[in-house]
């Protein structure tokens, strides 16, 4: 994989209609870390995610990688819905980007991370046979078999339930490690369990403050007091 | 006998109840119901025409069935072929799509006259009758599926560094196959109605052909026989197309057990 890098947002502004839901935003989002960007609905987190994965351009201002690069071509994205196609194969919805790019799929490459999520015995099952927590997890492997520095997940595990969100969160929190993860979450406890920063976006137009995180290396663990004092202060602090 | 097996079964024998009801119907309106079997001929009529025609009634058949599936083949291709060309390149929907309404807007019987004067009474006319019918529920369809890919897809595509020729093959058309499905089924329980309207205004063969002549000669049961067999036809044509098209949409949910 290549280097990680740090994402700058500089001067952007984006209007929805006649409001503006960002003004002349500065951000720096650090290199190789997992960044949780927090905020209620509707305050323009999606719409930072698509900005950042250059799907909707800013209408001011611009976005950079930190080590002066494009980002074209060096991101990968995990959205609300596993968005696995339901006529194709685990294994070919895995290997899908290679497809889509004219590449020969690397069937090897592929067994291996079904084989990290668990999901190595069902390489030939259709998305339909699977659980949903199954079904993200082979979405998390088709991120990972694109092999970008850069990683930005929109609500990945929200429709999960409980248990299963916190599985996941132990295998995207292991498996993302070392790349630049920008992850959007509604829950504080995922938040806190995954961290190395924490963003919470609020007002309109958006500003964005850095909240502390809790000690320990991510994923940490549900149980831990650290992770529970820092998602009650979140959460009081979201609810303000 | 399983649910499935007991399911499947009931498929089959609710219309053939639904079809004796009928039969039974039609043959108390001839009995009690005071209508002269030049007008209404009762159904044994119909099933002796159906044996004492039959040299007359297969290679009719063979010859609508030829024209229709020639049709069809023609009309899905060409349909597909349009709808494709739209989706890669938008101002062709702009400048072609009104056409393609304007030809729905005249009636196929207006112009049945006119492509025999062009194309003959043989084949070619009913054949092109046929693609005319089918065209606009095929492109229709495909372009309607074409244009609503799931939008979250468009979106992995793009970040994924994909082609627009990539796209369209490896994601939106197969998402667009259950849209194009309705369309060809569609297709396929109409295309007859073109290749019988074509051989109504000129064609020297033909279920549509012998249905004129019985009818000018007062051979009210033949024309009934041919009738049949027409929709007989038919009804296996769109059963098989439907087949092939459920096993190629293999990872559709099929809901036709569910009442």
């Amino acid at each position: 994989m290549q280097a990680a890098p740090a994402l700058h947002l500089e001067g952007v502004g984006l209007d929805f209609g006649s409001a503006p839901l960002f003004h002349d935003l500065d951000l720096k989002i650090g290199g190789g870390i997992m960044t949780v960007l927090l905020g209620a609905s509707g305050v323009g987190k999606t719409s930072l995610l698509r900005m950042l994965g250059g799907l909707a351009a800013p209408d001011r201002g611009c976005i950079v990688a930190g080590d002066g690069l494009p980002l074209a071509g060096r991101i990968a994205w995990m959205g609300q819905q596993d968005l696995l196609l339901p006529w194709a194969s685990i294994a070919d919805n895995v290997m899908l980007g290679a497809r889509l790019r004219g590449e020969s799929p690397d069937r090897a490459r592929m067994g291996h991370l079904l084989d990290c999520v668990g999901l190595a015995a069902h390489a030939a099952a259709l998305p339909a046979t699977l659980s949903g927590g199954m079904r993200q997890r082979a979405a998390l492997a088709r991120v990972l078999y694109e092999d970008r520095p850069v990683i930005l997940m929109d609500e990945p595990f929200s429709a999960l339930d409980s248990v299963t969100r916190a599985r996941m969160q132990d295998l995207a929190g292991r498996m993302l490690a070392g790349r630049t993860v920008v992850l959007i979450t509604h829950d504080p406890l995922e938040a806190c369990r995954l961290a190395d920063s924490m963003l919470l976006m609020a007002g309109h137009p958006a500003t964005i403050s850095a909240i502390a995180v809790p000690d320990g290396q991510v994923p940490r663990a549900v149980d831990d007091p650290s992770v529970l004092a820092t998602q009650s202060a979140l959460l009081r602090r979201m609810l303000q | 006998m399983t649910r499935v097996t007991a399911a499947r079964a009931g498929m089959f024998l609710r219309p053939l109840a639904t079809l004796a009801g009928l039969v039974v119907l039609w043959w108390g309106l001839g009995r009690w119901g005071g209508i002269p079997p030049y007008m209404l001929p009762p159904p044994d009529a119909v099933a002796r025409a159906l044996w004492t025609g039959r040299a007359q009634l297969l290679p009719a058949a063979l010859t609508t069935g030829e024209e229709t599936l020639l049709g069809l083949a023609l009309g899905i291709g060409a349909g597909s072929a349009l709808a494709v060309a739209m989706a890669l390149w938008a101002p062709l929907r702009r400048w072609v799509m009104p056409m393609v309404l304007f030809s729905q807007a005249v009636p196929v019987f207006a112009l049945a006259p006119l492509l025999v004067l062009w194309f003959g009474f043989g084949m070619a006319s009913k054949v092109v009758m046929a693609v005319l019918v089918i065209f606009f529920p095929v492109t229709s369809a495909l372009g309607d599926g074409l244009r609503q890919t799931e939008a979250g897809w468009m979106d992995l595509a793009r970040t994924m560094g994909a082609t627009r020729l990539r796209v369209l093959l490896h994601v939106r058309l197969p998402a667009a196959m259950p849209s194009f499905a309705s369309g060809v089924r569609m297709a396929t329980a109409i295309a007859p109605i073109g290749a019988v309207v074509g051989e109504w205004v000129g064609a020297s063969s033909g279920l549509g052909f012998l249905m004129q002549t019985a009818n000018t000669r007062f051979q009210t049961d033949l024309m009934f026989a041919a009738l049949a067999v027409l929709a007989a036809m038919t009804v296996l044509l769109w059963w098989g197309v439907d087949r092939l098209l459920a096993r190629a949409l293999y990872w559709q949910p099929r809901h036709e057990d569910i009442d």
